[in-house]
């Protein structure tokens, strides 16, 4: 189930970074991912990228630096302590202290700079993203939708790009901020004692191997928490899609024991992860705490037994160092649980850039078509000249690259299929053999069972998807010639499951037309029969639709539909099951519409419903495949075959 | 919010005591985390004065002994608050759940599923994340806030005084940032939803967009929509990343406070006041300050951010069922004759328009009876009060003579099957789901009962039979299958009235006659109601109601009506005319 797959995640990117403390696991550093993403975030913002890290890692340096000062200050005091003259002191002292405010200052200006530039860095670095994803996706091949969950495509737009906003406006800022502190750090550290700083690194050995040990259990658990909340996520979208169900069989209590189990469990799995993760923070602060008085102890016990202190600076112990080597201390441990806590966010961020980047690497739909579809005049003596201006008339514009003419090739309507073989898989075909003439003007029916590959051939039409073998011509063209976008704008489809788009109703009806005029979307309305009912919406045309226009009936949405492709004016129609939701006696209201539709037009009709399909210059008759059955109403009756036994009702249409 | 509190916390139950220890274990860890800087300050102190080792040595080890109580505590209460903050959601979602198995069909269809499977998970995922923040972090931050601050002055003296200058610098700093950008932020994330929202719509609607080519279009208009939010995004997001350097400037300030009084302290009293042990420790207790008081403004903003998903949820628990039991309920159902005597009806008491208006009609118990009407004519709402899914506004159904509001709820249900036009099958086999009409059916009632719903088979079709596992919403069988087998589910009540809201569509003809034959047949007592679409389906029925715009237009025998009734003719015309004429 896609859906929870996309719980899944969704659990994985919320509650992971807010509990922190995440099992580390096995960090599989996807270094090429992180490559990547960086060099994208540089190409983007080559300014910008550098300024910002650039400042935080002066900034993180800076802010490390003030021990220095601390332990020339303390050393001062030490100096004078024994004197009490706090007025020969007080130079010196004021003077680190400006020292210090100075430094202060330029961290506080760096971190002021890095923080607002992130932002801008974050956000606009999001949007880019999604920008890229959303324009590549457009131009996705329908077969990437058919194939793909739309609950999994939108987790790319949700969760995905959720990880990624905490790994670039937190995680990564903060890995540096964390890796350059500790390294100054250890470096003063260093130059202060290289004894007391190998206490040090023998804590965080043992901080790592914590987080090692507590951060796997808890991930194991973590694991487990997501799986039960997937279970539970799946129930409660069943039952609750169910519910009216559940009420007319009065099976509450069986419904609701049900969820406890499944509750129960859930509750079990969900408390031993968040228990090991609640767990890691206060054992790492207080191996810090810990680390923190055993280095004190060990400054007391150098100082008191004199050995012979080792540094870089090689300075002798004193208490001047010892006590800003506990701050140090403090701080280097900090910054250590810091990137424990941040090491899960980066692996989820980067799984996340993965998943992003594979959507946007989709190889787009393919088109060689060069023949295009351009406005023409037809003059007296039939020559086609073309035309900037809408004149009405469509010409295909053909140019041939043999000898680098121009011909033009009026638009009719025409549309033929010879011996045509189709699978979606290589190995499986679903259409064999499949002929189909129709001839401007005429009204083409298809009739089947689900799954005869009814769709599949307006599919082909429109070059969602390429035939295996055969031939499609429109007008004589071969399509595979012709530009997609040029052909899909001389077919107008409608289909059995209609989307509406967040608008009014006036705007949903120009999508078939973006330059037609509110007139010309109110006749197409009145055309498709939807005039009645819009006008008597409460703000008529202006009535907003929300949620594919859930305020419509089923019905409704289908005249919406009809009226759609009705502006767009196209010369060839297809309607797939366009008015299976229109009940039969509305259905006739709105046949005279529908007929005046489809004049002048040819119509390919797929429907379940018979009397849909009965005046139909041709009906087929699908099975598995292949057309069994080719005829009008009144021959394929005579026939007494399979459209016959459908007909009288004879026979199951699923 | 004080009463939505209230609310909420009635579902902490059983887990009140680990909600409680919680913050006491807190408490335990914050006395240890604030105690520890004074005494190293001591130690500090002592080895300056330059003590013996063996001083030393018993500090380290009350600090090691300090380090682990406060670690016990802690870990300890990571223990328990996740004990805690866990059951409270399961509670949460048991206590939803259940609520929501009251509701009558008014109030499911005023949340809507997707609406109320949003509550169950992310808006008690929210809750639960930040109780988990109330008893752990929002008691540690005020806490450590508190002991920090008087362990600063038992220790610093006047000293800390200078908490009371830096502390409402930043406090109101930080209070500032966050009243600013809450309500940005609440609008920025409303229009993050609405993005993503149109997104959804572009991919559901892909076959749209390039059918009519309007890639470039969708771009534009996802384009701009991105670069509103992109924009609201980073003025919020600018705003609070002043806190940062807010803290920071505090923190240094404070740090530069206390080395120029410290050292003056220090050197002016000869360390008697006041050592270099104290000095460091007072910086200390002066980045515990100020950090418990950030965690304390972040707390405060997700807060207030997962208020929305309590208030959400606080909804859906005090939502009254809109229907309830009488208190001295009838139990039996008498025969399964129906009476409605000047119903009236409407969705919503502020609908101005009446759903159904003026319908008397009685039904004799046994008859079978067809209603048609096109759609929005109201046929599924007139079925729906005789197993009272919805109370009439005016007048009133009665079932074997009583009014439906005087049976208990169940009872009535078990007599009045009704097999709805938006019908699901649950994942599980085909006799778990048949068994939902009757738990204890034996596997012949189960069989019997698809026999008369000719659905027996197919499913002796299938390699296992009853056994055949269906997936969620019956999505491995066909339509006309599925119907069959929630008749079949609906039959093994055996009840007095049996309704079929247009429960046959997707069946052929012959099937569908075949049904028909064996209810005449087998449960001929039974009183069936049956909405369609198809002349044929009701033809044979002992009357026909035909309904138009929420009123009953005619009611009558098939004859009679093809007689004298428009709609009907016109409705048979359409459907059978053209094969009276070709299929002869």
């Amino acid at each position: 189930m896609p859906n929870k797959d996309r719980l899944e995640k969704k659990v994985a990117g919320k509650e992971m970074p807010m509990d922190g403390k995440m099992p580390a696991g096995k960090p599989k550093m996807k270094k090429g991912m992180l490559k990547r993403l960086i060099v994208m975030l540089f190409r983007f913002y080559p300014v910008l990228l550098p300024v910002i890290v650039f400042c935080i890692i002066f900034s993180s340096i800076i802010s490390s630096v003030p021990a220095v000062f601390m332990q020339n200050i303390i050393a001062v005091i030490e100096e004078h302590v024994n004197t009490g003259d706090w007025s020969t002191a007080k130079g010196e002292i004021f003077t680190w202290v400006l020292y210090l405010g100075f430094f202060y200052l330029l961290s506080l200006v760096s971190v002021f700079v890095s923080s607002q530039l992130g932002a801008i860095l974050t956000q606009g670095f999001l949007k880019k993203i999604r920008g890229k994803m959303f324009d590549g996706m457009q131009s996705l091949p329908i077969k990437y939708f058919d194939s793909h969950g739309h609950g999994d495509i939108m987790s790319y737009y949700t969760n995905d790009v959720d990880t990624l906003r905490q790994l670039v406006s937190q995680s990564l800022p903060n890995l540096i901020t964390s890796a350059v502190s500790v390294t100054t750090v250890f470096t003063i550290m260093l130059s202060f004692s290289i004894w007391m700083a190998f206490i040090v690194v023998a804590g965080v050995v043992v901080m790592t191997f914590v987080t090692k040990t507590i951060g796997g259990s808890s991930a194991k658990f973590f694991v487990r928490q997501q799986k039960a909340v997937g279970r539970t996520e799946g129930f409660i979208e069943e039952m609750m899609n169910g519910q009216k169900v559940v009420k007319v069989f009065c099976h509450e209590k069986q419904s609701g024991a049900d969820f406890d189990v499944i509750n129960d469990a859930l509750y079990e799995d969900a408390k031993k992860a968040n228990q090991y993760a609640n767990m890691l923070m206060p054992i790492l602060n207080n191996i810090g705490n810990v680390l923190y008085v055993v280095v004190a102890l060990a400054g007391g016990l150098f100082l008191l037994s004199d050995v012979p202190n080792v540094s870089l600076s090689g300075e002798a112990f004193s208490i001047s160092i010892i006590v800003p080597f506990l701050n140090m201390t403090k701080q280097f441990t900090g910054n250590i649980s810091q990137v424990s806590q941040q090491i899960n966010s980066i692996i989820m961020g980067l799984a996340g850039a993965e998943r992003i980047f594979d959507l946007i690497d989709q190889q787009p739909e393919v088109d060689d078509g060069y023949v295009t579809l351009v406005n023409a005049v037809v003059a007296p003596d039939g020559t086609i000249t073309e035309s900037e201006k809408r004149t009405g008339t469509w010409a295909w514009k053909h140019p041939h690259q043999a000898d680098g003419s121009v011909t033009y090739t009026l638009l009719r309507g025409d549309v033929r299929l010879n011996e045509v073989d189709f699978g979606y898989e290589e190995d499986k075909m679903v259409l064999h053999n499949v002929s189909v003439f129709a001839e401007p003007g005429q009204k083409v029916a298809f009739v089947g069972a689900t799954g005869a590959g009814k769709t599949t051939i307006t599919n082909l039409i429109n070059r969602f998807y390429d035939i295996a073998d055969g031939k499609i011509r429109y007008d004589g063209i071969n399509i595979n010639k012709i530009k997609k976008a040029d052909l899909r704008r001389s077919l107008g489809i409608v289909l059995q499951e209609t989307n509406l788009f967040t608008g009014t109703v006036m705007e949903n009806i120009r999508y078939g037309k973006l330059d037609a005029t509110d007139e010309e979307c109110i006749a197409a309305a009145k055309l498709a029969g939807a005039d009645d009912f819009i006008t008597r919406l409460p703000k008529g045309y202006e009535t907003e639709l929300s949620g594919n226009g859930a305020n419509l009936s089923q019905g409704q949405r289908q005249l919406l539909a009809i009226a759609r492709a009705a502006v767009a004016d196209p010369p060839v129609m297809i309607l797939d099951e366009a008015t299976s939701s229109i009940d039969t006696r509305t259905e006739a209201i709105v046949q005279k519409g529908m007929d005046s539709l489809m004049e002048g037009r040819t119509v390919f009709v797929i429907a379940h419903r018979l009397s849909t399909v009965k005046n139909s210059d041709v009906i087929m008759v699908l099975d598995h495949g292949h057309i069994i059955e080719r005829g009008n109403h009144e021959k394929l009756i005579a026939e007494k075959g399979t459209y016959y036994r459908l007909y009288t009702g004879a026979f199951e249409l699923e | 919010m004080i009463s939505m509190l209230k609310k909420l916390m009635g579902c902490v139950r059983e887990y009140k005591k680990v909600s409680i220890l919680t913050p006491i274990l807190m408490i335990g860890e914050v006395a240890m985390e604030s105690l520890l800087p004074f005494v190293i300050a001591k130690l500090v102190g002592q080895i300056e004065a330059g003590c013996e080792f063996s001083v030393i040595v018993k500090h380290g080890l009350i600090l090691f002994a300090m380090a682990c109580v406060s670690m016990f505590f802690g870990g300890l209460a990571g223990i328990t608050g996740s004990k805690a903050s866990c059951g409270f959601a399961k509670n949460l979602r048991h206590d939803l759940y259940y609520r929501i198995q009251e509701y009558s069909f008014e109030n499911i269809d005023k949340f809507s599923a997707s609406s109320l499977v949003t509550r169950l998970t992310t808006d008690v995922a929210n809750v639960q994340m930040s109780y988990m923040m109330l008893i752990r972090i929002a008691i540690r931050s005020p806490l450590m806030f508190i002991s920090a601050i008087l362990m600063a002055f038992i220790m610093g003296g006047k000293m800390a005084l200078m908490f009371v200058v830096v502390v409402p610098i930043l406090g109101f700093g930080l209070f500032t940032v966050a009243k600013k950008a809450m309500p940005l932020f609440r609008s920025v994330f409303r229009k993050y939803d609405n993005l993503n929202a149109s997104i959804q719509e572009n991919v559901k609607g892909m076959r749209v967009v390039k059918s009519f080519v309007r890639e470039e279009y969708e771009k534009k208009k996802f384009n701009r929509a991105a670069e509103d939010v992109c924009m609201d995004f980073t003025k919020a997001e600018r705003i609070v990343a002043i806190n940062g350097p807010l803290m920071q400037f505090c923190l240094y300030a404070n740090m530069m406070l206390v080395l120029s009084f410290g050292s003056y302290l220090v050197i002016s009293s000869k360390g008697s006041s006041m050592g270099v042990g104290q000095l460091s420790a007072m910086i200390t207790y002066g980045f515990m300050v100020l950090s418990s008081l950030m965690m304390l403004s972040m707390i405060f903003v997700m807060l207030t951010i997962s208020a929305e998903s309590a208030e959400r949820i606080v909804e859906v628990l005090e939502e009254k069922p809109s229907l309830t039991n009488p208190e001295n309920p009838v139990y039996e159902v008498k025969d399964g004759s129906v009476v409605f005597e000047n119903v009236n009806f409407k969705y919503a008491k502020t609908a101005d328009r009446f759903a159904l208006s003026d319908i008397d009609l009685t039904i004799k118990s046994g008859e079978t009876v067809g209603i048609l009407g096109g759609t929005g004519s109201s046929k599924t709402t007139l079925i729906q009060l005789i197993s009272r899914l919805y109370d009439v506004t005016d007048g009133s159904v009665k079932v074997g003579g009583v009014d439906v509001r005087d049976y208990d709820l169940e009872a009535l249900r078990n007599q009045v099957a009704v097999v709805l036009q938006k019908n699901v099958l649950f994942s599980g086999t085909i006799k778990e789901n048949l068994r939902w009409g009757n738990a204890e059916a034996t596997d012949e009632e189960i069989m019997e009962a698809c026999r008369l719903s000719q659905a027996s088979e197919f499913i002796e079709s299938f390699p296992e039979k009853y056994d055949t596992y269906i997936e969620q919403g019956g999505a491995n069988v066909s339509g006309g299958q599925k119907q069959r087998l929630c008749i079949a589910r609906a039959l093994l009540k055996k009840p007095k009235i049996l309704i079929l809201d247009d429960s046959t569509s997707a069946v052929d003809t012959r099937t569908d006659a075949l049904i028909r034959k064996s209810f005449r047949e087998f449960i001929p007592e039974t009183t069936k109601i049956i909405i369609a679409q198809r002349v044929s389906s009701v033809q044979d029925a002992d009357k026909i109601i035909i309904m138009d715009k929420g009123r009953i237009m005619a009611v009558g025998t098939h004859e009679e009506l093809l007689a004298s009734n428009e709609i009907y003719q016109e409705v048979y015309t359409s459907q059978n005319k053209g094969g009276d004429d070709d299929a002869e």
